[in-house]
């Protein structure tokens, strides 16, 4: 077989993109839904987890439902739930475009692994942090607030790191729903042109790429924010 | 969109659509399990070794792996194999090889944690008996490392049963496809995917509870 990469550079049939500028655009697209899934797992990870230690046991069983909810669903199952049963049955959220859906199926199915570590390094803390907390005259809230959270959230970021790459691999299953990011312009581009080797080991480096930069942005922000004096805090 | 009705579903159902993606499915996972646990230990053996040939291409192998995407792994699979032996294979065996590949990575990295938490001064003593290497491994470190890892390495195969819905990519029959074919042939999607998330979530949610109870026994008995 011989290589071919002259076909990037060929017009995809409307007259002014490129195979290169789809390919740069399909990255952009799994960007935003691993970033802005991201955001959206973060948030709700971080309630939940957190939720998951409170002593009120109506609150930290809601946050083991949700867990458990989101963590045994296959991703794929949960993206089809968001884009064809959800909108059905609350019609409004028809109007709603599927990227937005796909952030939503994939926030909320990160949520639950981040909640997992969230809760892991509140886990972690020497009960007498919170005891003394609560001794120094701060409420249950301000103890998070001010003692426990900034402490665990240092300590879990490593497993957060591995948590933001798998979100950008776990994007690419958007492509089941259309969304038109990389694997789906892979598949799409591999059709096209024949040129599958090619197409796939251009998406595959952008995706190591990607996930290697998150792994070194993540590796910057933990030598940051390490807490002197605990293994933890390093790597 | 009406109320949701359920009254396509019957045995006749279940027996034309979704047994046979059920079965095929649950070959898959335990296909992929058995061959990912053994090619994965292998792949960890190497990394251990002393060799640098053997550790370079299992860590190269291991940490590639990890680092794309399964679906793009499966059309990687879906798209070389019929170009390296010259026919067309099947997207179900396709699926069969690609998740055995992908999973060994995995489990490999399970596995080299196990071999690690078992004591030094075991294979010391193995040696000292007069073992060699592979019977010391074999017989006294690859047992507990296997016990000590048994529920991480079962959870990862509830992992493996969710991420065989991801054959869809390649458009082999399994439990998820049987679920969508039937809906679409009914023209009931909704039901259809409601009944398709209920399904996985009672199979990996017991399987994790009995994971849960096994932690626990084997926790007391160390």
């Amino acid at each position: 077989m011989t290589w071919d990469w002259q076909f990037f550079l060929k017009d995809i049939g409307d007259g002014e993109t490129r195979y290169v500028d789809w390919m740069i655009s399909a990255w952009g697209w799994t960007l935003a839904v691993s970033g802005c899934a991201w955001v959206v797992a973060l948030l709700f990870g971080a309630v939940v987890g957190t939720l998951r230690t409170v002593p009120n046991r109506w609150l930290a069983g809601a946050a083991n439902v949700w867990v458990e909810l989101f963590r045994n669903i296959p991703l794929l199952v949960q993206i089809f739930l968001w884009y064809f049963v959800i909108p059905a049955i609350i019609p409004p959220l028809q109007q709603v475009p599927s990227f937005v859906m796909v952030v939503a199926a994939l926030g909320f199915f990160t949520s639950a692994r981040v909640a997992e570590q969230v809760r892991a390094g509140i886990q972690s803390l020497s009960r007498g942090q919170r005891n003394a907390g609560l001794a120094l005259g701060l409420t249950l809230p301000q103890t998070y607030r001010f003692v426990l959270l900034p402490m665990a959230f240092r300590i879990v970021l490593p497993p957060l790191t591995s948590e933001a790459m798998n979100i950008i691999k776990n994007s690419s299953v958007a492509f089941a729903v259309s969304i038109s990011e990389l694997t789906m312009f892979a598949m799409q581009a591999q059709e096209e042109t024949s040129r599958g080797i090619e197409v796939y080991l251009a998406v595959t480096g952008l995706y190591i790429v990607t996930t290697m930069v998150v792994n070194r942005l993540f590796a910057f922000l933990e030598s940051r924010v390490r807490v002197p004096g605990y293994v933890g805090g390093g790597k | 969109m009406g109320d949701l009705d359920l009254s396509f579903f019957d045995w006749a159902l279940v027996q034309n659509f979704l047994l046979k993606g059920l079965v095929f499915s649950v070959e898959l996972t335990i296909v992929a399990m058995i061959g990912g646990i053994f090619f994965g230990t292998l792949l960890a053996l190497m990394r251990l070794s002393s060799h640098k040939w053997l550790q370079v291409p299992a860590a190269l192998y291991v940490n590639t792996m990890r680092s794309v995407p399964l679906v793009m792994v499966i059309l990687w699979f879906f798209l070389l194999i019929p170009f390296l032996t010259g026919k067309p294979l099947g997207a179900e065996w396709s699926a069969v090889i690609t998740f055995t590949a992908f999973e060994a990575a995995y489990y490999s990295e399970i596995m080299r944690a196990g071999i690690q938490s078992v004591a030094r001064g075991q294979v010391y003593a193995g040696f000292a008996l007069g073992l060699d290497y592979s019977q010391t491994m074999r017989l006294i470190v690859l047992p507990q490392a296997f016990r000590n890892m048994l529920p991480v390495l079962l959870t990862q195969t509830i992992i493996l049963f969710q991420d065989t819905s991801l054959v869809y990519a390649i458009g082999a029959y399994d439990l998820l496809r049987g679920f969508t074919n039937a809906g679409r042939n009914f023209n009931r999607p909704v039901e259809s995917f409601l009944l398709a998330t209920l399904v996985y979530f009672v199979i990996c949610f017991s399987l994790s509870m009995l994971v849960k109870r096994l932690q626990k026994k084997i926790a007391i008995v160390r």
